[in-house]
């Protein structure tokens, strides 16, 4: 292996590996077997350091630009739904529940849109702005299940979900610089450049959202959300279950959209199970019946 | 220990949890209300926006009870607030008085307006416009109770 090699690889290695104190071991013993020089070392440890703070460093003013751009990306190619009413009732229903999420503020506010697609989908989009199919609104029947899938989606946001896949995606450029550091010491504004790329990191959110999905832990962990804020703001918890049942009959696991990025309802079921006991059969409401049917009955 | 040593002690410790009270933060949020109660059902009262320093004054659970550098007082949550402190460059307008303009200087590097006009520049093909609609859609604290109390959804611990 050349050194070239051997130094890309450790690099990857420290990468994979995700943290700072690994990275100085392992250039350290890099180093003092020879395989790499001390000022290559230092590199690394500079590119990882770098890498780890990625996401988490992101501001609450970056991570709405971000959002603005990534959800303008997706808007070419999933349509809005131009329905005044619908949408406004969308953003009522949708803006109340975040209020009530563990992180009711971001720097733009939580907006919601229709998508005219009848693919089931939606895209959490850093910093607040929630899109979702006319395909999804399908799975509900009631303002219930429709909250439980803006909670959801409001779960995604508050965990900045959106902002781990640009850490999880950059791996590879990641290792392209520390390739570039290994072997032309290149300086901290290079590094800098290449972190802050708008272009790159939108790339890693939308392949994420469109296409790789978030993992089954991070889905999990949206669906206990979206349980929390609908007990907390007084909306039954079991209108997760009534839309993911309706989204389980529609279900063609070659589909497109959530057939491609989620796992199954059934998966979800099981997963969420255990924190809806203790909560009475959701019961149909009549005003509430009355309002979701005028917004959504005509899309 | 006798009781003197005690209460210089439990002195001491009030002294410490006064000081780490009184931490400076800043609206990390382009704007937000003050609230009368730590609840999202609370009332709101002043609005604050992106940049003022808060004093904390108190903590329960993720909400801080704050006073802003202008006196008033008031409950944000956490979420809201940030250690660093923000400022705007001059001569570029308020973000409060220019929601969808943007010309607000973002501290630290990164993602800000200038990168947007440089990725609209480079991505004709992207539009905007329904992004820039939906920022204006804002449902207010007062709108949104009166929501659920429309439909019948009573959060726990009483009507909203």
């Amino acid at each position: 292996m050349s050194r070239m090699l051997l130094v890309i690889a450790l690099g990857a290695a420290v990468l994979g590996a995700g943290c700072s104190q690994v990275s100085k071991i392992a250039t350290q013993v890099g180093v003092s077997e020879g395989a790499i020089t001390q000022e290559e070392a230092d590199s690394i440890n500079r590119s990882v350091v770098a890498m780890e703070k990625a996401w988490t460093d992101i501001t609450p003013e970056q991570e709405h630009y971000i959002g603005r751009a990534v959800a303008a990306t997706l808007l070419a190619s999933y349509p809005a739904l131009d329905d005044a009413g619908a949408n406004a009732y969308l953003n009522r229903l949708g803006q109340t529940l975040a209020l009530a999420s563990d992180r009711p503020e971001t720097f733009g506010g939580y907006h919601f849109l229709l998508l005219d697609s009848d693919e089931i989908n939606a895209f959490a989009c850093p910093g607040g702005l929630v899109l979702v199919t006319r395909g999804l609104v399908a799975c509900c029947d009631s303002e219930d299940a429709l909250a439980a899938v803006l909670a959801h989606e409001i779960g995604h946001v508050a965990g900045k979900h959106g902002l781990r896949a640009i850490k999880a995606s950059r791996l590879t450029s990641a290792l392209t610089i520390v390739a570039a550091e290994g072997a032309r010491n290149l300086g901290g504004e290079d590094l800098a450049r290449l972190s802050d790329d708008l272009e790159g990191t939108i790339g890693d959110i939308t392949q994420t959202l469109v296409n790789n999905g978030y993992s089954r832990d991070l889905e999990r962990a949206a669906d206990t959300a979206a349980v929390a804020v609908l007990g907390r703001v007084g909306y039954n918890p079991r209108g997760l279950e009534s839309m993911l049942d309706r989204m389980q009959a529609r279900w063609k696991p070659s589909g497109p959209g959530f057939m491609q990025t989620h796992p199954s309802p059934r998966d979800r079921l099981a997963d969420v199970s255990a924190s809806l006991k203790g909560f009475a059969p959701l019961e149909a409401s009549t005003v509430r019946q009355a309002r979701f049917a005028a917004a959504l009955d005509g899309i | 220990m006798s009781r003197r040593t005690l209460g210089a002690l439990v002195a001491l410790l009030l002294l410490c949890l006064t000081a780490l009270a009184a931490q400076q933060f800043s609206v990390q949020v382009r704007e937000t209300r003050l609230r009368q109660t730590p609840s999202y059902l609370g009332a709101t009262t002043a609005s604050v926006t992106y940049g003022t320093r808060v004093t904390v004054l108190e903590t329960r659970g993720p909400w801080r009870r704050v006073q802003a550098t202008d006196g008033r007082t008031g409950w944000l949550h956490e979420s809201a607030l940030t250690e660093r402190q923000l400022t705007l460059a001059a001569g570029d307008r308020d973000v409060a008085t220019g929601a969808d303009t943007d010309e607000i200087a973002l501290a630290g590097k990164g993602f800000s307006p200038e990168v947007e006009r440089e990725f609209k520049k480079q991505n004709r093909d992207v539009d905007f416009a329904w992004v820039d609609r939906m920022a204006t859609w804002n449902v207010t604290p007062d709108e949104a109770l009166a929501f659920l109390a429309e439909g019948k959804v009573t959060p726990p611990g009483g009507q909203p």
